[in-house]
């Protein structure tokens, strides 16, 4: 069912971005596992990748409910081509080295834990409750990914200059989760979700005071690239999937 | 790219000056107080840059199954430690000792455990 994002879907809409956030995040984070640059970093990030696989089966649980035709969180995450997934671009970029990795993690956990908190005042009880479960796990992730990039951002040549990399790299990607254009503006108006400029305003806020502790240079482009949101994905997403789903699609229905 | 400040963080790892500069990050040992422990006890060690790095590594490393409610992390280089060579002087002098522990007294059953 390749469908483009469209307002009409309503909470579904909605439900799968922030489930297909925390999933695909959590796969790439995963992919470091047992591979990470130090041990005590190995089992952190892998620790972060089950807080998000926990959170994407809330989600995308809650979704498949609000969709009303019988699928459940499993089916959405594995039988779902890419262009049916509204994860932020972002997120799929490949982890290339670990600065870019934990450079993705804190500009996602910067929006992420207002983004939580803002749902936990939502209208929909069953939101609040997703939002007041998760927010706890997120809060730790952005303490961690900003100490991370702070230390990192000022500490040797190498590190400072593997940051701003990074940091580089990724800036295109960040406008993309600012605003909720994808989406049903009734949603807002009821109450379900916070206003977009709140999320925005705590994002640039914490991103700037943290980048400086860092010693990085914000960079001065305001180009934004899109495409997530609406199922338009970059390559990358399919190699994702590809590893993600394979068992399932081989083997379908094969459980433990 | 901007010009690096000097790290706030002197002793830690980072600093570019080939004489100082170590191949790790610190090393930190972690006390860890249980749910039900009135003391921290030692549980192992790990690397970090700092001291607050130090503590989010042990939640992560030490306290993922909720076995704590509180985390000491102490710098290795920072514990003074007996010499294995002075074992002999220091600790044999005790073992013929036995009346320094207070075996020779019954408890009473009120008491319990002790």
């Amino acid at each position: 069912m390749a469908a483009k994002a469209n307002p009409a879907n309503g909470l579904f809409e909605f439900l799968l971005q922030m489930g297909d956030n925390c999933l695909i995040l959590a796969h790439r984070n995963s992919q470091w596992c047992g591979h990470a640059p130090a041990l005590e970093e190995d089992i952190a990030i892998s620790n972060i990748s089950l807080d998000l696989i926990g959170q994407t089966q809330l989600w995308l649980g809650l979704a498949g409910e609000v969709e009303g035709k019988g699928r459940v969180a499993d089916d959405l995450a594995y039988l779902r081509d890419a262009f049916d997934f509204r994860n932020l671009l972002l997120l799929e970029r490949p982890n290339e080295d670990f600065g870019l990795t934990l450079m993705r993690q804190f500009l996602f956990d910067a929006w992420h834990l207002p983004m939580l908190k803002g749902l936990m005042t939502s209208t929909d009880k069953r939101i609040a409750e997703i939002a007041e479960k998760s927010v706890k796990e997120v809060a730790y992730h952005l303490e961690r990914s900003s100490e991370l990039i702070i230390r990192l951002g000022d500490g040797s040549t190498e590190s400072h200059r593997r940051m701003q990399t990074s940091l580089d790299e990724l800036w295109s990607y960040t406008g993309e989760m600012l605003d909720f254009d994808d989406l049903d503006a009734a949603l807002i108006a009821e109450g379900v979700l916070p206003q977009s400029e709140l999320i925005a305003r705590a994002w640039k806020e914490h991103v700037t005071d943290a980048l400086k502790l860092a010693t990085l240079t914000t960079p001065d482009s305001d180009f934004v690239r899109r495409g997530g949101k609406n199922g338009i994905h970059s390559e990358h997403l399919g190699f994702v999937l590809a590893e993600m789903q394979f068992l399932q699609r081989a083997y379908p229905g094969a459980v433990w | 790219m901007s010009s690096v400040n000097t790290s706030p963080y002197p002793d830690v790892d980072g600093n570019d000056d080939p004489v100082k500069r170590k191949p790790e990050l610190p090393l930190w040992e972690i006390f860890i107080r249980g749910q039900h422990g009135m003391s921290h006890r030692h549980v192992g060690s790990l690397h970090a840059a700092d001291a607050d790095m130090a503590i989010n590594n042990a939640r992560d490393v030490y306290t993922r199954r909720n076995e704590g409610v509180s985390i000491w992390a102490v710098k290795s280089t920072q514990i003074a430690a007996s010499s294995p060579l002075d074992k002999e002087q220091l600790f044999d002098p005790a073992s013929s000792k036995v009346y320094r522990h207070p075996t020779f007294f019954d408890i009473p059953e009120e008491v319990g455990h002790m």
